[in-house]
């Protein structure tokens, strides 16, 4: 979903240059007009080279996962072709014990690197607003708000699909409703980070005495875009707030309705913080309302096309659960093999670990 | 593997990872050289059973890590100050902090890759690569013990079969493979 997700938004900038023939110069490359180089000065190349490292790792992470799978796939399908493309994707896996070990090696360092990268993709993205000079996004609480808000709606989106994908395919003893129950945890927490960050946000306004700055934030609560700032509140900071009850966390229907609530809060953040700001600036003259063109709302809906596009494609070629991953915990942590062992051990414990019995659905 | 590998082998098969190690161990304790081991996941212990070293793939990692850092830095360094230095609004020539997302991402990039391309390079793993199959459930749910039998006597083949299933194998087997074979 990452790297489907990083397609599209690595696009959008491209397309924001207007002149999308000369985007190979976002990058230091030798050319021929005297020695020009990019500045490295600048938050926005910094983005270039966050953006791409994060995708380029990411990806590289997501396939070495999958070469095992393919091979799992390769030695079961029946025909000459697929057999022959699903080699060609596994790399002519093998799994051979040297092979798991540099295995092993490989996808904990590349987890260990993926993991501060996160955190530095979403910072540096946040640079993008927090050095410029715009009042609303000039503030140094973005970076962290930035990463708690990108952990908050990764985890909504990936519940909004995870939940489909799980139902269609019957994945129910794969993703179990503890699973779920984490991932709403998680985003409890994080929604109530991004909650403070809004806060910390409109009280840094009013106690920095600055008058741009207070302007911005009265303007985007109470001015022409009220409806977008009341809905990005109410679904961000106050609808996760139903998960401190264990209840709703675990019950699929509120999980993935609330799901699609933070989707849409969080789309909204966007939105607020990037058209108020813009709508009314410094100069009075040139006030507006923000309308969306048909332009506007083509690419819109086009980079939702082309996210589906890629994941229902994954999702129908290749493996949604790591089979490899879970082969591994099978005989420790599986229901079955639990059931399987208590039974052996003569205890029923009231049927409590039989297959199943912890999902109460 | 030896550059001229071997075409006639005898494949044990186990279907559990707590036998499979046991059997390695015993059988590595009798003296049989164990060709190669195919399992459908990483098995932990499995290193220490075979008597296998420790992979290296972490310190060329740090290597290509290191490259990368001395790379952005060294890069932005000249650029900056030598190649095409700007005066902006008199602002220093070498602003190290803003050097520091650049430097972070591309040690990142740089350690990644390389790894993933030695590790591709080292597991002889590239699109296009017909490997050796010896079973097909050794990506399902059994785990295979692969040896040598062309340089052995027919006894000592027999020997290891019989050690093999006395260990617990679920499947013993001969596997010839012919130059013509594919998938």
């Amino acid at each position: 979903m990452t790297i489907f997700a990083v397609i599209c938004a690595g696009m959008f900038p491209i397309f924001h240059m207007g002149r999308v023939w000369d985007a190979p110069f976002i990058f230091p490359i030798p050319n021929t007009r005297g020695p020009l180089w990019v500045n490295f000065n600048s938050p926005l190349l910094w983005d270039v080279f966050a953006i791409s490292t994060y995708f380029s790792v990411s990806l590289l992470f997501w396939y070495s996962g999958l070469m095992p799978d393919f091979g799992t796939i390769r030695d079961r399908s029946k025909g000459k072709i697929r057999k022959y493309l699903y080699n060609l994707a596994s790399f002519g896996w093998q799994g051979s014990a040297k092979q798991w070990q540099r295995f092993e090696a490989l996808s904990l360092v590349l987890a260990g690197l993926s993991t501060p990268l996160v955190l530095s993709v979403h910072t540096i993205v946040s640079f993008d607003f927090a050095t410029s000079v715009i009042p609303g996004w000039h503030t140094t609480i973005f970076p962290p708000y930035f990463v708690a808000g990108a952990i908050f709606s990764g985890f909504a989106m990936v519940e909004t699909l995870m939940i489909i994908t799980r139902k269609l395919f019957k994945l129910e003893d794969y993703i179990t409703i503890n699973h779920i129950e984490s991932m709403n945890k998680i985003i409890v927490l994080t929604g109530s980070i991004v909650g403070i960050a809004y806060l910390t946000e409109l009280f840094i306004a009013w106690y920095s005495g600055a008058l741009y700055e207070q302007f911005a934030f009265y303007n985007r609560i109470l001015g022409k875009y009220l409806w977008a700032y009341a809905l990005m509140m109410s679904c961000n900071v106050l609808s996760p707030q139903l998960y401190w009850f264990k209840r709703f966390r675990r019950s699929i229907p509120v999980t993935f309705v609330l799901s699609i609530f933070v989707n849409i809060g969080m789309w909204f953040e966007r939105f607020v913080i990037i058209v108020t700001s813009l709508a009314d600036d410094y100069l009075v003259s040139s006030w507006a309302y923000f309308s969306p063109t048909w332009v506007d709302w083509g690419i819109y809906l086009g980079s939702i096309s082309v996210f589906l596009f890629l994941f229902l494609l994954f999702a129908r070629f290749f493996p949604t659960i790591a089979i490899a991953e879970v082969k591994a915990i099978f005989r420790t942590s599986s229901e079955v093999a639990k059931a399987e062992r208590a039974k052996a051990e003569g205890a029923t414990h009231g049927g409590f670990v039989l297959k199943g019995a912890l999902d109460k659905e | 593997m030896d550059s001229v590998a071997p075409n006639k082998f005898v494949v044990g098969l186990w279907d559990h990872e707590e036998v499979y190690l046991h059997a390695i161990e015993h059988l590595r304790h009798k003296g049989v050289k164990i060709y190669d081991s195919l399992t459908p996941f990483p098995v932990h212990g499995l290193d220490e059973a075979l008597g296998m070293k420790e992979t290296r793939l972490h310190t060329a990692g740090f290597f290509f890590g290191a490259t990368g850092t001395t790379l952005a830095l060294s890069f932005m360094t000249w650029v900056m100050t030598t190649n095409y230095p700007i005066d902006f609004g008199g602002k220093p020539n070498w602003p190290v902090p803003s050097f520091i997302p650049i430097t972070f991402e591309l040690t990142v990039l740089f350690a990644a890759w390389g790894m993933t391309l030695t590790y591709l390079v080292r597991n002889k793993l590239w699109p296009g690569r017909v490997p050796r199959i010896y079973d097909k459930r050794t990506t399902d749910d059994r785990f295979a013990l692969v040896f040598d039998a062309e340089s052995l006597t027919d006894a000592e083949i027999n020997s290891i079969k019989d050690a093999c299933k006395k260990e617990g194998a679920v499947d013993v087997k001969d596997k010839v493979f012919t130059e013509a074979e594919g998938l």
